[in-house]
């Protein structure tokens, strides 16, 4: 072997103690995840030992209707958030990469806030705003999930329209022009070309809004009623008492949820036009 | 060429300004239907400002443009007679080359048949037939132009307008589509206009050329009027190579005339200049009229006096500079004034670069009416 090359920095495939390094660190960043699936299936009420494989923690997770009810409500929150999100968050991204107006740079220092602002203090200003507005609390589902989902929004679209942002840097203007040029009207110009340039910025925005939302425990914590039990909050008070398999199975099946959820966008998507928008 | 008199496009008193900038001052100009119209300028002239208020992308900040006996001022870039292939081609690059060949006709609600045989039609003319189902991102840069251009030509424009079509071709693509442009304008006999930084593009491919310089015309001439006969000192050297010596002009009659310059000596012209007597005058002298002879075998003088009477057109120098170019070689020579002159010589045989070397002293003569006389 003459042709070789000298091996370049952090070329870890090449070199033991990195090939080392790399797999310890994998192992520190998912083994938590593993043992916690793993024991999902541990016929025992303790997680402990290794007791023997069941499923029965998962049917008990499936009969237990107030996880269930609070699975349903973090679904439905995430997805009506992710949905609003990325309406507002891509249009007030074209906004602000189209349009000059004044205090342009004051409108979007303050729309990435929320991105900034500790979750802590964000839960607080909104227990104390829906508190002063008398928000009511007492509508039917899923009207009584709205000041959650108002909540989830607020920290979304900021995300949706940064990632939305950092694609149109690389939109090239003349392709609007020719379209336009080729008898279009402004709307067709967007629908045709603009839209279809940031469509992976969108999937990328909508898959981040949608896992932010789904495990957002602070600001929900803040913000959910005794009606409105999210699934992270639900965990949360399962767990003051006991860590049982239960807890695991129901983790087990949200993490397969947004493996399989991201797995279809990338799939749909190609991994290259969610990788382009950064 | 289908060239016609009637002006298809009809720029009146135009001026453009950004801010404090202006881009555009104040240029009147008359596009005849057919020709193959180029506006050549240096970066920053605003000749590309030009042809987007052609298009409709920028408005005028004064005056007016009149395509087709239309007055253009309240018309968007979407309902104008007009077509534009732009510097970057914006192909669209999520559709495939029929897609984005057929948008403007698929937009515009004519019928899937037409469309396809139009499509078809315009491929077949600019040579890319058989690629129907690429994508942009398949093609190389010289074939997305190609789409760009049947996208533009497929709606049977009036007037087609090209932003730096080659500046980012590769030097012999470059020269095949000079040919091939004009070629195509002859087929489909639509108005071409053209901006370009490029003088061999523009002086290939135009049928009028005009130069802009600073928001305004500087001359507006056929390409070889522009090149032989130029109206000033922006467009000689702007348009070829120039030699330009100051000098005033000593004599002016309808069939003779003089210019001494400091740096040059005694320039005799056989044709008048029309110009003041003792006007302050410069002389442009292309390197190619320049002859280049070895120094003190006499062989200058007597070629420039068969020329001129009193064998004036004559200087001596010392070669400073070659560059050897293959087809001609480019000599520096510092004058006995210690100005420096620039000579081409074609390399007629393989051994006429072995004629003259660095620190050779020669003699040179130019033809009585090789130099022009500008006044500004």
């Amino acid at each position: 072997m003459f042709n070789r090359t000298a091996i370049a920095p952090l070329e870890y495939t090449r070199k033991l103690w990195m090939r080392s390094w790399v797999a310890l660190t994998m192992l520190f960043l998912y083994a938590p995840l593993v043992v916690l699936m793993i024991f999902s299936f541990n016929d025992s009420k303790r997680n402990v030992m290794w007791k023997g494989f069941t499923l029965k923690y998962y049917e008990k997770a499936l009969n237990n209707d107030s996880l269930v009810e609070a699975m349903v409500n973090s679904l439905t929150i995430a997805f009506l958030a992710t949905m609003i999100s990325l309406v507002i968050g891509a249009l007030a991204a074209v906004m602000l990469w189209r349009f000059r107006f004044p205090f342009k740079g004051l409108v979007e220092g303050t729309m990435s806030l929320p991105i900034i602002v500790p979750e802590i203090c964000l839960g607080v200003a909104f227990l104390i705003f829906f508190a002063k507005v008398d928000w009511p609390t007492d509508l039917a589902w899923p009207l009584n999930l709205s000041a959650i989902t108002i909540a989830h929004i607020t920290f979304c679209f900021p995300f949706v329209a940064m990632v939305v942002r950092a694609r149109l840097a690389s939109f090239n203007k003349e392709e609007e022009e020719a379209a336009k040029d080729l008898g279009a009207t402004e709307w067709q110009a967007f629908r045709d070309v603009l839209l279809p340039h940031i469509k992976p910025s969108l999937v990328a925005g909508a898959l981040l809004a949608f896992t932010l939302s789904l495990d957002d425990f602070v600001i929900t914590f803040f913000t959910s009623g005794p009606d409105t039990i999210t699934f992270p909050v639900k965990v949360y008070s399962m767990v003051r008492f006991s860590v049982t398999p239960e807890v695991n199975a129901a983790s087990t099946i949200l993490i397969i949820l947004t493996v399989a959820l991201t797995f279809i966008a990338l799939k749909y998507q190609g991994v290259k036009g969610i990788a382009e928008t950064h | 060429m289908t060239e016609t008199n009637q002006p298809i496009i009809q720029i009146r008193n135009v001026s453009k300004r950004f801010g404090k900038v202006t881009a555009v001052d104040n240029i009147s100009l008359d596009i005849r239907a057919g020709e193959f119209f180029v506006l050549l300028g240096p970066s920053g002239c605003g000749k590309t400002t030009l042809l987007r208020m052609i298009a409709g992308f920028e408005m005028p900040t004064e005056g007016q443009i009149i395509i087709d006996g239309q007055d253009m001022s309240l018309v968007p870039p979407n309902k104008r007679p007009v077509n534009m292939v732009f510097q970057s081609y914006a192909v669209f690059p999520h559709m495939n080359v029929t897609d984005n060949v057929g948008y403007g006709l698929r937009i515009s609600g004519i019928s899937k048949a037409e469309t396809r045989d139009r499509v078809a039609e315009a491929l077949e003319l600019v040579k890319l037939g058989g690629f129907e189902d690429r994508m942009p991102d398949q093609m190389s840069g010289g074939q997305r132009q190609r789409v760009a251009l049947a996208r533009s030509l497929v709606m049977r424009p009036k007037v087609l307008l090209l932003d730096e079509p080659l500046s980012a071709l590769d030097a012999k693509l470059r020269a095949q589509m000079q040919f091939e442009l004009a070629d195509l304008q002859d087929k489909v006999g639509i108005t071409f206009v053209t901006v370009t930084h490029d003088q061999d593009e523009a002086l290939s491919m135009a049928s009028r050329v005009a130069v802009i310089n600073k928001g305004e015309v500087a001359q507006l001439a056929p390409p070889s009027d522009l090149y032989e006969y130029p109206a000033n000192r922006f467009v000689a050297d702007f348009v070829g190579s120039v030699n330009i010596f100051e000098g005033t002009l000593t004599l002016d009659e309808p069939d003779k005339a003089a210019v001494d310059c400091p740096g040059l000596g005694k320039i005799y012209l056989n044709h008048g200049v029309t110009g003041p007597h003792g006007a302050n005058v410069w002389i442009a002298l292309r390197p190619e009229k320049i002859y280049l002879h070895v120094a003190g075998k006499g062989k200058a003088v007597r070629a420039a006096a068969q020329d001129a009477p009193d064998g004036h057109n004559l200087a001596r120098g010392t070669i400073k500079g070659m560059s050897y170019l293959g087809d001609v070689t480019l000599y520096d020579i510092q004058l006995e004034g210690g100005q420096i002159i620039r000579v081409s010589r074609p390399n007629l045989s393989r051994h006429d670069q072995e004629d003259f070397t660095w620190d050779d002293k020669v003699s040179m003569h130019w033809r009585a009416d090789s130099p022009v006389v500008l006044l500004s």
